[in-house]
Parts: structure tokens; sequence; C-alpha cells
């Protein structure tokens, strides 16, 4: 390890542009995709693999600096608080989405029912709705099998005490099993480590498994879509985006655990292991917002 | 505490010391002063490209009747001039100064994280690439206004799903900016370079990269929902499935007010630089410049719905908005009296830095005047959606935050480059600039008052005479910064031929670290810690 009293300066990264060059030309794709070009998907998955390739290589140049002991503590006090500040970034993300579910559920879709200052919106809009939680909309955008148009038809909402509790209970467990992990690294115990990651990445793609499958009962079986007005909005923009979270989580503890299992890491030297952590805590806490906001209120 | 570049074997190359050679220097740099110079040139570039729009804007008004364009195309160029002058000429331009000044003036060696530096700015090329690829798309680029309000953005044709990427990516950019920004004064600061003792522009930057990672989530989180309401079926602003286009207005203002603040806190900065070496005087309340930032960001995030007065607000919620939107002006007045007392009885000179920055405060609180004229709510009534808020953001956008670019160009441009910049055609933009700035902007306030809307490329002729003054005036305040264009190229390949000293002004090595480094610095500066911390401008 080098000492705070030393500088690190990195000369030459190619890394960031070619990095640059993949997102770029993954949401160019996209955006080409949705305004029906062909040439989008192409692009997509082009865009993905140099950005894959991107990950790849500058993870492992890092992990290989870092391993060769060129990181001073100063550096590592930089990347935790780069890491720190990223999180809180992702934070704030949500909050957008949670915000969104807020200002719906208790203002706007109440106004639509004539509380507060909508009496002439409810009158001069939708006469006929009553504004209840969940909703699809006084004017339901879906159309049911006889092909007419739903109007602010009932509907279902996700129940919280079903597969959503088992998730609650294996995101939890997960964040036990990562600090045990964690607790192996710090005693020199490798094999703890590993086993604790193991176990986390396991509940973390089972939690993502069983999110996959409420997806598929909610489509086929209860219609509950993206396009059921602004509980289906907001459920799946909250959840969907948290299931990516997730995945991303799980894909970097699976790093941190290839590298443990090469041996990496020491009780001084395992920012990335940390980082992980944080990282599925992190996404720990937002899910039990989402089974609190989402679910079971 | 000694210390040393840790050069490690495996990084001894030719290069080790120096740039790497030929173009790819500049694709693949780490260095902050690169990085730096990169933001500069970039954001110039697109304050030229975002004042050809201006120009196209300021010639469709010079008379009334529709003259030269089409009126989408029109709608076109009111959003996309802001959106280029926000996001690729100000915000860049201030993260420029930034990745120079920043270490230089802490004593670190380079920003805490260079690799990312470097992607950040390659994201910000590649946001508005994408952004400036809509000009040539099928139903033209977003016409809808920068602000980008549903429902009327979900009528743009093939470009919506770009610009909202384009959002994405500067998003991206700002977010890894800011951190490094935090992190760098966090954690490079040389020893003795405590908290209270940075200089005012590293204070309102590291304020301005709170604001900026609190507030571009927020932006990417709207636009994300646009993304989802126009082409995966959602109705997060759809009335008819539950939600609600006012919600787009209070997420977008969330983000939307602090980013204002982002584009003048360090300007803040630049300004409570450059006065105390022209005036000769340390700066006048150095604590209380710190506390006043700081109260500015934080009153920043709960302002917001003032820029929706006219919503259809409940009473209490447009009470609750004036009187907090009031409240901004008293650490704003703080700042302002601060400038004028460090001003007061100095020994002043009238070089063009000052010149923009003395500029600068007058024009600056002239904006916040207005400013404070629309924060009564029944008065926005009448001030709302006309050209006198278009007046009003112009005058803290151009004769304050530009202004202040300008003044730090000016000021650190010989410290850069190692050259003097041509002090009289210097002084002949400023005040080309500062007498057309106002020729230009001063009459679009009785416009405004009289009810002419903004965002119209057409008008009753009794708007008529005002226009074409104004206009007039953007046509001079436009050719004039090709000047600067002139100085800046004059400056880097010579100047003057005056070879300028270490401190360039004098005794400027009392207000700052970056003077007492040689000019131009080296490549790498700071390879150690600078011993002695230099306190007099407390």
């Amino acid at each position: 390890m080098s000492t705070t009293d030393t500088y690190y300066i990195p000369h030459k990264a190619t890394w960031p542009v070619i990095g640059t060059a993949g997102l770029l030309t993954m949401l160019a794709g996209f955006a080409n995709y949705l305004n029906g070009s062909s040439i989008g998907p192409t692009m997509m998955v082009l865009g993905l693999v140099i950005f894959i390739i991107m990950l790849t290589g500058w993870f492992t140049l890092q992990a290989t600096e870092s391993e060769s002991g060129m990181y001073s503590t100063q550096v590592g006090i930089s990347y935790r608080m780069g890491m720190m500040w990223f999180i809180f970034s992702e934070i704030v993300f949500f909050a957008v989405f949670f915000g969104t579910l807020w200002y719906t559920r208790n203002l706007s879709v109440p106004w639509l029912g004539g509380e507060g200052t909508g009496a002439a919106t409810k009158e001069l809009l939708w006469p006929s709705f009553d504004a209840t939680w969940p909703t699809n909309g006084p004017k339901a955008l879906g159309v049911d099998e006889s092909g007419a148009r739903k109007f602010g038809a009932e509907l279902e909402p996700m129940g919280a005490w079903g597969l959503p509790f088992l998730n609650t209970l294996i995101l939890l467990s997960s964040g036990v099993t990562v600090t045990w992990a964690h607790h192996g690294l710090l005693a020199k115990n490798r094999d703890q480590l590993i086993k604790g990651l193991i176990a986390t990445v396991a509940l973390g793609f089972l939690f993502v498994s069983f999110q996959a499958y409420e997806y598929h009962e909610a489509y086929t079986e209860m219609g509950l879509t993206l396009g059921s007005g602004i509980y289906g909005s907001t459920f799946f923009m909250l959840t969907g985006f948290h299931g990516l979270h997730v995945c991303i989580g799980a894909i970097i503890l699976s790093v941190v655990l290839f590298r443990s299992w090469k041996g990496h890491f020491n009780p001084e030297n395992h920012f990335a292991f940390e980082a992980a952590a944080w990282y599925w805590h992190f996404v720990d806490v937002v899910w039990l917002g989402l089974f609190i906001f989402v679910y079971l209120l | 505490m000694s210390a040393v570049v840790a050069e490690h074997d495996d990084h001894h190359d030719d290069h080790a010391h120096g740039p790497a050679k030929g173009l790819l220097r500049w694709v693949i740099t780490t260095n902050h002063k690169d990085i730096g110079t990169l933001y500069l040139v970039f954001s110039l570039a697109m304050f030229f490209v975002g004042g050809a729009m201006a120009m196209i804007i300021r010639a469709e008004l010079f008379e009334p009747g529709l003259q030269f364009v089409q009126p989408q195309f029109f709608n076109s160029m009111t959003t996309m001039h802001a959106l280029v002058m926000v996001f690729g000429a100000v915000m860049p331009a201030f993260v420029g100064l930034a990745n120079w000044m920043i270490p230089m003036m802490i004593g670190a060696p380079d920003m805490a994280l260079p690799r990312m530096n470097n992607m950040s700015f390659w994201m910000l090329v590649a946001g508005i690439s994408l952004l400036a690829s809509t000009l040539f798309m099928e139903g033209g680029s977003p016409a809808g206004g920068w602000t980008m309000y549903p429902p009327l953005m979900l009528q743009t044709g093939k470009a919506l799903p770009f610009a909202i990427f384009a959002v994405h990516l500067l998003g991206i950019s700002s977010i890894m900016g800011s951190i490094n920004i935090i992190a760098t004064i966090f954690n490079m600061r040389a020893p003795g370079m405590t908290l209270m003792k940075m200089p005012l522009f590293v204070w309102t930057w590291l304020i301005t990269a709170f604001l900026l990672i609190a507030i571009m989530p927020v932006f990417a989180g709207a636009v994300t929902m646009l993304l989802t309401d126009k082409f995966f079926g959602t109705s997060f602003f759809d009335a008819a499935g539950g939600g609600d286009p006012v919600l787009y207005e209070h997420i977008f203002w969330f983000f939307g007010h602090p980013e204002v603040y982002v584009m003048i806190l360090p300007a803040f900065g630049v300004t409570s630089t450059i006065i105390p070496v022209f005036a000769r005087k340390p700066l006048f309340g150095y604590s209380s410049m710190v506390y006043a930032t700081a109260s500015i960001a934080f009153l920043s995030f709960i302002v917001w719905a003032h820029h929706m007065f006219t919503v259809g607000m409940p009473i209490a919620g447009e009470l609750y908005f004036m009187y907090a939107t009031m409240l901004i002006a008293i650490p704003t007045g703080v700042k302002v009296f601060n400038w004028t007392a460090t001003m007061w009885k100095g020994s002043m000179t009238f070089e063009t830095p000052m010149l923009f920055s003395i500029a600068f405060v007058v024009l600056f609180t002239m904006g916040g005047f207005t400013g404070l004229m629309m924060s009564i709510a029944p008065s926005d009534f009448q001030y709302h959606d006309t050209y006198f808020i278009v007046a009003h953001f112009h005058y803290t956008l151009v004769p304050a935050a530009v202004f202040s670019l300008m003044a730090a160009g000016y000021y650190w441009l010989p410290k850069w480059t190692g050259h003097m910049y041509n002090e009289k055609i210097g002084q002949l933009h400023f005040w080309l600039s500062a007498v057309s700035v106002n020729i230009l902007f001063f009459p679009q306030h009785f416009l405004g008052l009289a009810g002419m809307p903004r965002r119209i490329p057409d008008y009753a002729v009794q708007f008529a005479d005002w226009n074409m003054i104004s206009s007039i005036g953007g046509f001079i305040f436009g050719a004039s910064q090709l000047l600067f264009l002139y100085i800046v190229i004059d400056t880097i390949r010579g100047g003057t031929g005056e070879k300028v000293t270490d401190e360039v002004w004098e005794d400027a090595h009392k207000h700052g670290l970056e003077w007492t480094l040689p000019s131009p610095p080296p490549y790498h500066t700071f390879t150690t810690p600078p011993a002695v911390i230099p306190t007099e401008h407390i």
C-alpha cells in the first residue's frame, strides 16, 4: 500500500471515449428503433457490445492497478466519495418516481374526482369518475375484449403479501449475507467471503426471477400493464427501474465474487467490494420504500 | 508532510511528464488542464452556434410579419437556442474553468478522478451531438420550448427520443463532472488549505456541484416519463389515465430552478475572485459570501413553483412560493453589497476583466430586481410568458453569467497561455458588448409589460419599434463577440508579444495559488503540495 503523501495520476485513458461511443450508439439506436427505423436494433446491439467491452476493459484495468498496489489511501477516498455521490444521484432519480406516485395518488387523482378545486374539472371532464386508488384513470386507455373502451374500469392492485413479501425477505436476507461476506473479508476468511457473495448473488437473481414471474402474471392474468393508467405507469416504472438496479447490483456482485475467487482484496484494500455492498444496500432500501408505498399502502 | 507524484514503473513511458503526441492527446487525455481547455473550446464553439440561432430569432423579429423562417422553425430556434446555450455553452464553460482552476487553486496535482473527467467531457459532446442531429430530422428539432412541457412536447416528430436521450447523456456528463469536483475539493486540498481558506470560486463550484447531483437525475426522470408517455403507453402526464401535465411542470422546475443557479453561482465565484484583485483589497465579507451562496443554493430547492404561478395552484401555494422566492433577495443582496464594499475605497484599475465584473454586478442586480417583480404572484399574472420574463432571464444570463465568463477568460488567459491579450481590443469588446446588450434586452421589458408574448415569430404592429431596436442591439452584440474569438486566438498565438509574469496582475499572488505558478503553468502542477497557503483573500 502506498501512503497518503503520494499522488496517483493516470496518464492516458482510452476506455472513457470508447464507453461514450458505445453509449451514444446504443441510445441513438434506441431512438431510431422508437421512430420505427430498421437500423435501430442493430445499432443498439452494437452499442451494447462496445459498452460491455468498455466495462470489462476498464474494470480489468482498475482491478489490475489496485492489486498491484498502485492506489494510495487518498485515491481510495476519492473512489469512495465518487461511489457515495453516485448512489446519492440514484436516490434522487428514484425520488422522482416516488414523488410522482405521491402526487398522482394524493393530488391529481382526487382532483379529477372533484376534490379541492377540482369540482369543475370533474363536472366538465369525466363526471362519472370516482377517485379511488388504484385507478387506471377516468378514461381507461385500454380496450376490452369486444374492442370497446374501458371507462374508469376497476383495477385489481398487485397484492403485497404474496411474492412481493417473499421478495422483501429475499432482499433483506441478501443484505445480511453480503455483510457476512464483508466480515469474512475483514477476518481474512476467504471461504466465508466467497460463500457470502454466492448467497447474495443467488438471492439477487432469485429476486429478479420472482419479479419477472410477477410481471408475467400482471400482464397475462391481471391485465395490469404499463398502459393501465396511472397505477400501471407508476407500478411498472418504480418496480421496473428497481428491478433493473437489482440486476446491475447482482452483476457487480458477481464481478466482485469472481475477483474474490481470484484472490483479490485484502482487509485494507477492497474498495470494489465496499462499493458493491453499498450499492446493494441502496437497492435494498429502495425496495423497502417500494414495498411500503407501492404494494402495502 | 512532503509529497511527490507517484510515478510507477509500469507508467514510466515517454509521455509520463507531458501530453501524448498528436490529436490523440485530446481524445485520451486525463490532464485537468487539457480537459479544461477542451471544455472551454467546446463551449465557445457552442456559444457561437447558439448565438447564430439567436440571430435568426432576432432577424425574424426585426419587423412584424413573417420574413425569413417558418413558425415551426422559429419555435425550433427558440428551443434549441436555449438548450444549446444552457447545456452546451454556459454550463460547460464553467466546468472548463473548474477543471483548469480548482486543482491549481487548492494546490492539487489534478482532479481526483481523472479518467472519469475525460468521460464526462465526451459524454457532453455525445449529448450535444445527439441534440444537434435533431436539426436535420423529419419534423424538425424540438420546438416545444426548452422546458419540454407535455402535451405540446409529445407532438415533436422524430426528434423527440433523440432530444430525450441527449438530456440523459448531458445529465450523466454533469453528474460525473460534479462528483469529480466534490471529490477533488474534499480530498485533494493541499495541507493547510482549509475549507474556509478556499477561494470563493472553489466554494461556489462545490455548492454548484451538489446542486447538479441533486437535480440532473430529476430532469432525467422527467424526460424518461415523457418518453414512456409517448412510446410505451404510460399516462404520467395524461389526465385521461389519472396523470397530470402539471406534474411535469412541478418536476421540471424542481430541476429547473436550481439549474438556473448552476449557471449563476460559479459566476458569483468568478466575480468574487476578480473584483478584489483589481480593487487591490481583500474580498469584503468572505465568510458571509460562503454562507450566502449556500443559502441561495438551499432556497433554490424550495421556490420552484414561482415559474408556474398561472397554472392554477391553490392560493396557499401561490403565497408560499411568493414569499419563499422573495427570501432569495436577502443572500443575493449580501453578495452585491460585499462586491460593492470590496470596491469601496479600493485603488481600482479598470482592465477588461474588471470592466466585465463591474458590469456583472450592475446588470445582474438589474436582472435580480426584475426577478423580485415577478416573484409577486398577482403581478406575475401580467408578466407570465411575456417578453418581460425573456428580458429578466437574459439579464441574469447574458450580462451576468456570460459576462462573468468573459471576465474569467480575460483574467486567466494570460495565465493559461503565458501571453497577454490585447487590452485595447479587449476594452472595445467590453464596451460594445455592455452597450449593445442593454439595447438588446432592455426594450424587451417594455415589450413584455405591454403584453407581447414570448416564443412567437410574429407580433402586433404596436410592438414594432422596440423589437427593431432590440434586434439592432442583438446584431451588434452578436458581431462584437467575434472580437472575443479574435482575441482568444490572438492571445494563444502570442498576443501582444509581452511575456507575462507569474502573477500577471499586480499583487495577484495574494489572491490565489494559481498566480504563484509559472505562466503558462507546467503540464503537471503541484507535484509537491505547496507549503505556504496565502490567506490574504480572507
